[in-house]
């Protein structure tokens, strides 16, 4: 009863395993451990929930910002402009 | 059929890609100072590179792969060093009480509550997401960095953990741990 009794009561475990399994791969084993536990555990439940948005979220605030149109001073194209002129002529 | 090769064309790198790369290095490093500089490395790099080019890949694919490999470097030194251990420290400092000692159950004050997470609003969203960027730089530099080539480019568990020096079982506890403060600074901002 006591190892039924820890992955009851192990939201720690649980939450590593719910992280694994979001981005990886957890072992059939752990599966089951994870299913019985969401089973009685509703505040990991409202943890996995959470979780799966948060790292949605942060996949959409990396792609907005890659796409954002973030445009250059045009002092600092300038310059660039010349160094790289220059480089190319020393050649 | 020949294969398309392209060519590099140095004189135009500005006008067609220093934005494109900025926006990439800034959403990588949030930093608009840094991201300048590694724009600027990057372009000096290329030229010194460009007779390597040999046309397999776009001009701007090529110049992206340079970019890529100096912020991963900027990674690799913000998390190295003894600063970062303190850094560290404190942040799994932050998460010491979230769960019982002896079972590992959430205590009381720590348990995840529902707090409006699901709401869509775009108006709202916006101001979602600039909590969840305060959160995520509290984040210590190495957790940062293996969160970041997780969720921003997908890389795979393997070359983040050559890249960054962790093991497989250590990349697995940053990620954990990083949620569990993301997540818990999130709730505790967001009310």
């Amino acid at each position: 009863m006591v190892t039924l009794k820890k992955i009851q009561n192990n939201c720690h475990k649980a939450t590593f395993l719910i992280e694994k399994k979001l981005i990886g791969k957890i072992t059939l084993r752990e599966k089951i451990e994870l299913k019985i536990h969401l089973i009685g555990c509703g505040i990991c439940r409202t943890y996995q929930k959470q979780t799966i948005r948060i790292s949605q979220m942060v996949r959409q605030l990396f792609s907005d910002s890659a796409n954002a149109e973030k445009h250059l001073d045009d002092t600092f194209k300038k310059d660039m402009q010349h160094r790289i002129e220059d480089e190319l002529d020393k050649k | 059929m020949i294969p398309k090769t392209h060519q590099l064309e140095p004189r135009n790198w500005v006008a067609t890609h220093a934005d494109y790369l900025y926006a990439y290095a800034l959403a990588r490093i949030n930093d608009e100072e840094q991201a300048k500089d590694l724009l600027q490395e990057t372009f000096l790099a290329a030229l010194q590179k460009a007779d390597n080019f040999e046309g397999k890949s776009s001009e701007r694919t090529w110049l992206t792969a340079i970019l890529k490999y100096k912020i991963i470097d900027i990674y690799r030194k913000k998390s190295s060093g003894l600063v970062v251990y303190a850094d560290v420290q404190r942040a799994e400092q932050e998460q010491s009480d979230f769960f019982e000692p002896e079972y590992g159950h959430w205590t009381k004050e720590h348990a995840p509550k529902s707090f409006g997470i699901d709401d869509h609003d775009p108006l709202v969203n916006k101001e979602f997401n600039s909590i969840l960027q305060k959160c995520m730089q509290k984040l210590p530099a190495l957790w940062l960095s293996v969160f970041t080539m997780k969720h921003m480019d997908d890389e795979t568990t393997d070359v983040i953990c050559s890249e960054l020096k962790v093991t497989q079982s250590n990349f697995w506890v940053i990620i954990h741990r990083a949620k569990l403060n993301l997540r818990a600074c999130l709730q505790k901002n967001w009310i």
